[in-house]
């Protein structure tokens, strides 16, 4: 698996889209696709537009918490026409507790997907990442429901312009029962999601890419192309294993796993 | 409907069935149908069976899911018959030529050690009567034309039912999260489709008991040692020569099928 990274947008038009996706996900609007204006982008620039988000973030103080990898499914991958996953950054800002009321005044259309979530205890570096090497410097895993919002206008998207977006990511919730990761079957593990106490949809975790260590190492491989690793501590979501259902103050959302209980969230205004 | 019509609609699915045919809906022929009428015609299909010598040896559930629900536009689920005729093991090879048109749909099975007599029956006292819990294939097939069912259809037809595999793992339901085990169905070595527990009725157990409350209305009971498939978890698969699937169920096991034409092996 390799990609390009290659970057074609000049300094100031990466500076100039991540002002634009700065503003889309702070004011919480939507705009048009990224690849509108600029037909040639390519995933490296995404990338670039992405890291260059991160940076601000994090002048402005935001803490980098870890990563996310999304478009993780079968069906996803091919809808999208790729071969590889994306990868997005998560900060504390995005984080919320399990059980907590969620704003949904500050997002554009959130919708949420099921995940497990890693918690790793030594660094991981690319490229050549395995499974196997995931599973041996994971400290525990956890389930977890990210709200995702994309900011773009009317669903209309494509890779390059959501990569820029940094993967759609908005908020997660991690929560239920951390579990050491050898004690379980990482790859049957079965997965509710209750919308208002009512079945929306459900599934088993090989729905992301077979199984979801695989997610996490394909995320370190993508991170070593960006000349990155994948720090000892970050926590790492590893894909919807459910499709994304959308969410409006009002609901309550329930995720339900087989061996690691459950997450809750309710959202409001 | 007279009982000279139901027998003549059971023998022919009798008959298509022995001869590996098909026949027009009978729904098309007869608009008036009921649901009673149906199951009506499926015990003179398994009658026949019966009566050339093999024996009932549980129930299938069928119409479990939302989606299957909505598409036949009804509220709750089928039942059908299971045959000794319709046994195999894990590992074997099922012969298509034994079939028409079939599709695989990954199960769990429960094999009861205990009678359960409904109505009044929840899925406690499912749990309570269950001995053990097996990951399984359903292999599903129609002897009406190009699948073309409505509910009545396929209720007549046995609930679709062709043949059935069950797996050699055996699961206690009061270990094992019957409801939130998830359900991976690979085919050909790749994956194909997932899905849990909860998307029969929101738990197999649930889905038995119904059935139960079913029979027991028409006061048939369970039987100890009958076993009862629940309901399909997992996407309809067509089967085709040389077709090798594995269905394995979170925290229990697998159950693994191959298919191909004019083998036995």
């Amino acid at each position: 698996m390799s990609m390009s990274m290659n970057v074609t947008l000049s300094r100031e038009d990466v500076v100039r889209l991540c002002e634009r996706v700065e503003g889309a996900q702070k004011r919480a609007y939507a705009i048009p696709k990224l690849t509108d204006e600029y037909p040639g982008m390519t995933m490296g620039d995404g990338y670039a537009v992405q890291l260059e988000l991160r940076r601000r973030f994090l002048e402005q103080g935001h803490r980098q918490v870890g990563w996310k990898a999304g478009l993780t499914s079968k069906a996803k991958m091919q809808q999208m026409g790729v071969s590889v996953p994306s990868i997005g950054f998560l900060t504390d800002r995005m984080a919320r507790p399990e059980n907590s009321a969620i704003s949904t005044a500050d997002l554009v259309h959130p919708r949420v997907e099921c995940e497990v979530a890693f918690v790793m205890k030594k660094t991981l570096s690319g490229p050549g990442c395995t499974r196997e090497d995931v599973l041996a410097a994971t400290d525990y895993v956890l389930p977890a429901v990210e709200i995702i919002d994309s900011r773009f206008s009317g669903f209309k998207f494509d890779l390059e312009s959501v990569v820029a977006d940094n993967g759609s990511s908005a908020r997660f919730v991690g929560g239920g029962r951390a579990r050491y990761a050898e004690e379980l079957d990482l790859r049957t593990l079965g997965v509710v999601m209750e919308k208002n106490g009512e079945i929306v949809t459900m599934g088993a975790s090989a729905a992301v890419l077979g199984h979801p260590a695989e997610a996490i190492a394909m995320l370190v491989n993508i991170l070593a192309e960006l000349g990155e690793d994948l720090p000892a501590g970050s926590f790492v979501m590893s894909g919807g294993i459910t499709e994304a259902i959308a969410v409006k103050p009002g609901d309550s959302i329930t995720a339900r796993f087989q061996e690691l209980g459950s997450v809750s969230m309710r959202f409001v205004d | 409907m007279n009982d000279e019509t139901i027998q003549k609609y059971g023998d022919e699915l009798y008959v298509a069935w022995l001869e590996r045919r098909t026949v027009a809906p009978l729904l098309e022929r007869e608009p008036d149908i009921t649901l009673a009428d149906a199951y009506r015609i499926q015990s003179r299909y398994i009658e026949r069976r019966v009566g050339a010598g093999e024996t009932v040896v549980g129930k299938k559930i069928g119409v479990t899911s939302k989606a299957v629900q909505d598409f036949l536009g009804v509220f709750q689920p089928d039942f059908g018959q299971l045959t000794s005729g319709m046994v195999h093991e894990e590992g074997d090879t099922i012969d298509l030529g034994t079939l028409i048109q079939p599709k695989a749909e990954a199960e769990l099975a429960f094999v009861l050690k205990a009678d359960l007599q409904g109505p009044g029956v929840t899925a406690m006292d499912v749990i309570r009567a269950t001995d053990y819990v097996v990951p399984c294939f359903e292999i599903v097939d129609s002897r009406i034309t190009d699948w073309k069912i409505k509910i009545q259809d396929t209720v007549a037809d046995n609930a679709s039912c062709g043949v059935y595999v069950l797996g050699k793992t055996r699961g206690d339901p009061r270990k094992l999260d019957i409801t939130l085990a998830g359900m991976v169905l690979e085919k050909n070595g790749e994956l194909h489709s997932t899905g849990v527990g909860a998307a029969v009725q929101g738990s197999p157990a649930n889905a038995v008991a119904w059935l139960a409350n079913t029979l027991g209305e028409l006061g048939i009971p369970f039987r100890a040692g009958e076993v009862i498939l629940s309901g399909s978890q997992s996407a309809l698969v067509p089967v085709v020569d040389g077709d090798e699937l594995v269905c394995t169920v979170g925290g229990l096991g697998s159950c693994r099928v191959k298919f191909s034409v004019g083998s036995a092996a």
